[in-house]
């Protein structure tokens, strides 16, 4: 691996840290809570562009302090992107699993139901949704649990199909180990990488999905926030405080930078078949 | 291509649009009696009775599903809420203004993506691929939404070049075209390079070679035309995602196309207007699926013969 390659997963890696070490622990970070506004310190500039200490990344326009606003919007869009990719993934792959497991007729619906799936873009069904059932806090995490499931199971039932004519399942097998153990003690753990492979692929898609509905205002309603939140509030005062917007913005960018980057690296170490 | 080939892409085209039409319909249902988010609440029993006849809400569940089936089939796709209008002419009213943007982005899409995919490829794991490379990733990181602000900010408060938002002449068009049409450029240049680093170890390209073929003729002539393939599965799926891609980038610049439409209509529960962008969303990724799979069988004459070979195999 060449140095240039690995000094950029380092920083990477940095960024990231510093990211989930924000949502973690960063209330220690200002002693404002975050939707406390103060009509008397409207749109004040962050420090590097003349502003006090006060209020170290400025102030909204309506005095909100923005570094409050920051960690609690970092929590929750790195939150909400965590457990849909956690939850994706479940369904993913035990949707795939099935499909390779339960015969023909199990296989066909559930491949029936990716290619459905598939024939429309994420965003204009996540946008049916929202206009059907309304906005809600539950509706819109399990939108982003949702989104990808489908990759996760071609991925796993192809694996899955593939691994079951190998040896040592046949070994398995023949000292007399039921399918529902084969499946889940031996072929689970032989196909656990591809599925690792493809949350690092989802999880920044993910932070895009909240953050873009969000943004739209179609997700994380007021007086909650999120990155994608903060950015579209951003956006109407960019004018007057144009950092609202773009201190959110550049989280979103560096942070999905970051994970596409360590994924690649994951993706390197894991997947023989891209080994060069 | 045999007209079989066809017939069966024709059926699947159709039985798309069905599953489309019908999982709008089951959705709708299923988010409760829709009566409730159609209509203003606190309405009198009758007027709410008159307004069920209207929108086609009496009768058991098969016979709404068959007469919302048969109006779909009439072009009669309900009534929108804000204008009282017909969802089809609101719809159909902005659909000229997505077109017009998605065209100009997919235009620099390919005007940039290609050539640098070409270079990349050309550079393979030298400075200039790098550069290309990042600019890529770059690419593939940076929300639309973002980007599209941080044009305003330069372009719009900034240096007061270019209008921030709406529809006119052709400086209106410029930053959204850039923020929609760089995003799918990063995607054209991923693809081209390694579609290209794939053939270009093939024996038809040392013959080029070989051949003392000049090096502008080696790619553009030689290489390019089996990259053609997976370059047409993308353009295919960004036509189809033609909408959706809009969503974003016509909201930031208040573009008045389908996709803010979409949003207008999603945040005021505009249920007839989601519904028809719904399934006009499913017809145009279906319709561009089916061009990409006949495109396939001209620019590549083995993928339509494959069953007959097989079959006259031995």
């Amino acid at each position: 691996m060449s140095r240039r390659r690995s000094l950029g997963r380092t920083v990477a890696l940095v960024v990231l840290a510093l990211v989930v070490g924000v949502a973690l622990f960063g209330d220690f970070l200002t002693a404002y809570p975050y939707d406390q506004s103060n009509l008397l310190a409207r749109n004040e500039p962050p420090v590097f562009l003349g502003g006090s200490w006060d209020h170290p990344l400025g102030t909204d326009r309506l005095g909100r302090d923005m570094v409050a606003r920051l960690v609690v919007a970092i929590r929750i869009s790195i939150g909400i992107a965590a457990v849909g990719t956690l939850i994706s993934m479940m369904i993913g792959t035990s949707l795939g699993l099935l499909a390779a497991r339960r015969g023909k007729a199990a296989d066909d619906a559930v491949m029936g139901l990716v290619d459905l799936q598939a024939a429309l873009p994420f965003i204009i069904i996540a946008l049916a949704i929202l206009a059907f059932f309304g906005r809600s806090l539950t509706i819109f995490i399990m939108l982003i649990g949702l989104y990808g499931w489908e990759v996760y199971a071609r991925q796993v039932r192809g694996a899955a199909l593939a691994a079951r004519n190998q040896p040592y399942i046949e070994a398995a097998r023949a000292v007399g180990v039921t399918t529902g153990t084969i499946y889940r003690r031996h072929i689970l753990p032989n196909i656990s990488n591809i599925i690792i492979v493809q949350a690092t692929l989802n999880f920044p898609q993910a932070i895009l999905l909240e953050t873009g509905l969000s943004f739209l205002g179609l997700g994380i309603q007021p007086p909650l926030t999120s990155l994608g939140q903060l950015l579209g509030e951003g956006r109407d005062s960019l004018a007057s405080s144009w950092w609202v917007a773009v201190i959110p913005g550049t989280v979103i960018f560096l942070t999905t930078l970051a994970v596409s980057l360590l994924g690649d690296a994951l993706r390197d170490r894991l997947d023989p078949t891209l080994r060069r | 291509m045999t007209s079989r080939f066809l017939v069966r892409k024709l059926l699947r085209l159709l039985l798309t649009l069905w599953a489309a039409v019908t999982l709008v319909f089951v959705v709708l249902r299923l988010s409760g009696d829709p009566i409730v988010a159609l209509v203003p609440a606190d309405l009198p029993d009758a007027i709410l009775e008159q307004y069920r006849e209207r929108l086609g809400l009496t009768g058991s569940i098969l016979e709404q599903y068959g007469a919302y089936l048969s109006g779909v089939l009439r072009g009669d796709f309900g009534y929108s809420f804000r204008t009282a209008g017909p969802a089809w002419d609101v719809v159909a009213s902005r659909v000229p203004a997505t077109l017009l943007l998605g065209g100009a982005a997919m235009a620099l899409a390919i005007l940039v993506g290609i050539p640098a995919g070409i270079a990349a490829a050309h550079w393979h794991n030298r400075a200039g691929d790098r550069v290309i490379m990042t600019g890529a990733v770059f690419g593939y990181a940076m929300p639309n939404f973002f980007f599209g602000i941080l044009l305003i900010l330069l372009f719009t408060l900034n240096l007061q070049w270019l209008p921030s938002g709406g529809m006119g002449g052709f400086s209106h068009l410029i930053m959204p075209t850039l923020t929609l049409g760089l995003a799918s450029a990063g995607a054209f240049a991923r693809f081209t390079r390694s579609s290209l680093l794939e053939v270009l170890g093939a024996g038809y390209m040392r013959t080029a070679r070989a051949k003392g073929l000049s090096l502008r003729r080696q790619m553009l002539v030689h290489a390019l035309r089996g990259a053609l393939v997976p370059l047409t599965t993308l353009l295919g799926f960004t036509i189809g995602a033609l909408i959706a891609g809009a969503v974003v980038t016509e909201t930031v610049f208040a573009w008045p196309g389908v996709g803010r439409l979409l949003v207008v209509s999603v945040s005021e529960r505009d249920l007839a207007v989601v519904q028809l962008i719904v399934i006009l969303a499913a017809a145009t990724m279906a319709f561009a699926n089916l061009a990409v799979d006949l495109a396939y069988g001209w620019l590549d004459p083995r993928i339509g013969q494959e069953r007959r070979s097989q079959r006259a195999g031995p």
